[in-house]
């Protein structure tokens, strides 16, 4: 009779968990899993507002709108997000690393660690929109870096804009600069996590700070490493702001690379998406721009699902 | 619980009837409605109507109301960024024919740069079928300003208190040292057609100075004087010769150094040529261009030293301006036809209208008056009286091609040839960029015709 009150009871606590979850997947129905229905639904349709008619046009299509999406265009757009990414995230990769095992180590004792700690975050507290604006108003003909740099000889003539590495370097940068902090906080809480009694069994046996760092670190540290690096990739697949406010929209300056063919150089998928969407809300192509990124961004969730599993095993 | 039932059942059965009798009660009035729904982007328009529409009084609690007579306005202002007001206008009209009679839009504005999209399908009302007289009643307006809205088959659907009309705005020092006068007769002759123009820009380069800042400072001007629209029939995208005319001129003058190598609104040497140090001779724009966009309040700027002066330049053309057109399907057609009629073509409102907001107002008459007083001068100007080189030229701009597609297809088409322009590109390759902008941003259009 006590047990089956007591099961009772149990059970009416574990009631209120679930009660706290509805207004969560409510909202996830609503605003997140819907749209997603929708999204996958309209990539089949051509479906977009016609300025002539002044109403949308709604006709099945097909697979129409992912036949177009498979061309060298679409992989330029890829390669292009990818090259900006990449040129981020080695950077971060290596400033968070550095800067996450000096905090973490509590040999140093580092001053002011929180202080720092808050520091390097700031940048990631402001809008992606707000810092790509400063970055184009300093680096642009009669802004303050340029002058720095004109004085230094360079010609009043160059924009820095005008040019495929500046502009993609900028971005990237820009991206860099918002993200390393964020990257170090995810790296010191995977550090502080590692037994202690390792690192002073291996000073005890007389190992350097790099052989610590190398051989008791890094591989321990591996799964978060893993995660960094592919919660990164997936952000760097959306990048969109920082691009779109820095070659106002365009994704110009134009090159000639490995696909030999001359298109924008820092236009990103995020911001074809954008185009498809401005002016003739073409939800068809969206659509399908939208699955093939969700394809993409959910095999390498798995990824990181498979790494994850495997660390607690 | 049967009793709740009960009483919610009860509530819905009144809230029904009630709302019956409410929609009844609203078809046996007469056919005017009680709201008036005005769509634009900003106070521009709303302050003149307050100022000076006769009977308008404000709503002391909500700034986005007011009354005329027992109708109610309501401003629906969605800001112009990132074409959110166009999206929220889009919904609106294409909801219309469902919506309540007092949800329905009544009057909205537009700009010429996107005026046809709204102008050539039926969401706007031809002003005639609002019993408007256009050449009698419309008479005093400048004919380009009804060109902007008038459809393909010739219905004015739209109507504007402003003129917009633009010059060709220089430097008087310069014009002293390169041309050995400031005087416009003089400069009228020296850019008079773009042969000259060039001619001139050459002997500014020699001078050390650059013709024009940017790469589309002149875009307007050529493409205000096309002989085809951007859109055919067909709804092939098609680039008219003039365009290339300023693809032409503007690559000649970025590589033998006429320009300066930047874009509109540039923040590096577009902008230094507002200031006395900048080593730009000219500038393409309208009245309130000098007065809100070259810094002219600023010290050392040559507005402020009264340096600028303005002529009409090669050809006559416009930049910006805001129209007021009828929704179709409005329940206030009335009210709608006399804010049309007192706010853009009645002469004494819009006398009144340029002394209180300084605006070039639409209506000839009153413009050649004030273009003949002595006593009206632009300090920026050095004292010229801008009226009368500005109604000169709003007499020569004929709009006569345009298209719904003309906003997006100018600012890909700048875009992209401006890469062709600093050699980034081959001019083959950024036309093909051009169509693949063209094709992601109004599918429905074929892109197989763009070419020379």
């Amino acid at each position: 009779m006590n047990e089956t009150v007591k099961k009772h009871s149990k059970l009416g606590k574990d009631k209120w968990g679930y009660i706290f979850l509805i207004p969560f997947f409510v909202a996830f129905l609503v605003f997140s899993f819907w749209p997603l229905i929708q999204t996958i639904y309209f990539s089949f349709f051509d479906h977009y507002f016609s300025q002539t008619d002044f109403d949308y046009v709604n006709k099945f299509a097909g697979l129409k709108n992912y036949k177009e999406l498979f061309t060298p265009e679409t992989a330029r757009l890829f390669f292009n997000t990818m090259v900006m990414w990449i040129l981020g995230f080695i950077p971060q990769i290596v400033f968070s690393l550095l800067l996450a095992s000096w905090f973490a180590n509590n040999r140093l004792r580092i001053r002011g660690a929180g202080f720092f700690k808050a520091v390097i975050y700031l940048p990631n507290l402001i809008m992606a929109i707000a810092f790509g604006m400063m970055f184009f108003t300093m680096f642009s003909r009669g802004g303050p870096v340029h002058q720095i740099c004109e004085a230094f000889g360079m010609s009043p003539e160059y924009d820095f804009f005008f040019h495929i590495g500046p502009t993609r370097s900028l971005v990237a940068f820009i991206n860099f600069i918002m993200w390393f902090g964020n990257t170090t906080i995810l790296l010191m809480a995977g550090i502080m996590g590692i037994n202690e009694s390792l690192f002073e069994a291996a000073e005890v046996d007389g190992a350097s700070q790099f052989q610590v760092f190398r051989k008791i670190t890094l591989p321990i540290l591996k799964p978060i490493l893993i995660y960094v690096l592919i919660t990164s990739l997936i952000g760097g697949i959306q990048m969109y702001d920082v691009p779109e406010v820095v070659t106002k929209s365009s994704g110009m300056p134009m090159s000639k690379d490995i696909f030999s063919l001359n298109v924008p150089a820092a236009e990103t998928v995020i911001m074809r998406l954008a185009k498809y969407i401005s002016k003739s809300k073409n939800y068809g192509s969206a659509g399908a721009l939208s699955v093939m990124l969700l394809f993409i961004t959910g095999i390498l969730s798995v990824v990181v699902y498979k790494f994850m599993v495997k660390d607690e095993e | 619980m049967k009793k709740v039932a009960k009483v919610l059942s009860l509530v819905l059965i009144l809230v029904l009837t009630v709302g019956c009798f409410a929609a009844c009660g609203k078809k046996d009035e007469a056919a005017q409605g009680k709201v008036l729904n005005i769509y634009c982007w900003n106070e521009e328009f709303k302050e003149r109507v307050e100022k000076l529409y006769p009977g308008y009084t404000k709503d002391s609690s909500d700034s986005s109301k007011g009354k005329i007579g027992d109708v109610t306005v309501v401003w629906n202002i969605t800001p112009n960024a990132n074409n959110a007001y166009q999206n929220a206008l889009d919904e609106a009209l294409r909801k219309q024919k469902d919506a309540k009679a007092d949800d329905k839009v009544d009057l909205f504005l537009i700009e010429a740069d996107y005026a046809l999209k709204y102008v050539e399908p039926s969401v706007s009302m031809s002003l005639a079928d609002l019993g408007i007289n256009v050449s009698k009643d419309l008479a005093n307006q400048y004919k380009y300003t009804q060109d902007v809205v008038t459809d393909s088959k010739g219905n004015l659907k739209g109507a504007s208190w402003q003129g917009c009309p633009a010059g060709l705005i220089y430097r008087t020092d310069i014009a002293e040292k390169v041309l050995g006068s400031s005087d416009v007769d003089i400069v009228q002759k020296a850019v008079k057609d773009w042969a000259s123009f060039e001619a001139t820009a050459a002997k500014m380069k020699e001078a050390g100075y650059a013709m024009v800042a940017g790469f589309d400072d002149s875009f307007r001007v050529f493409s205000n004087n096309v002989s085809s629209a951007w859109v055919d029939a067909d709804k092939n995208v098609v680039v008219d010769k003039r365009i290339w005319d300023w693809v032409d001129q503007t690559k000649k003058f970025t590589d033998n150094g006429y320009n300066l190598k930047d874009s509109l609104w540039g923040e590096g040497p577009w902008k230094q040529g507002f200031f006395m140090d900048g080593t730009t001779f000219c500038y393409f724009g309208p009245a309130w261009f000098i007065d809100f966009c070259m810094n002219c309040d600023q010290p050392n700027s040559v507005g402020d030293a009264g340096k600028w002066h303005i002529t009409v330049g090669p050809e006559g053309f416009f930049w910006g301006g805001t129209w007021v057109c009828a929704a179709t399907g409005t329940d206030n057609s009335e009210l709608v036809k006399d804010i049309i009629l007192k706010m853009t073509a009645d002469t004494d409102i819009l006398v009144k209208l340029a002394q209180t907001f300084s605006d070039f107002v639409n209506d000839k008459p009153a413009m050649e008056k004030l273009a003949a007083d002595s006593s009206i001068g632009n300090k920026y100007l050095g004292g010229q009286n801008l009226y009368g080189v500005l109604a000169e030229g709003a007499n020569k701009i004929s709009i006569k091609y345009a298209s719904a597609y003309d906003q997006g297809c100018n600012e890909n088409f700048q875009a992209c040839m401006k890469e062709y322009f600093l050699g980034n590109a081959t001019l083959d390759e950024a036309i093909e960029a051009f169509k693949v902008k063209i094709k992601t941003v109004y599918p429905d259009l074929k892109t197989d015709k763009i070419g020379r």
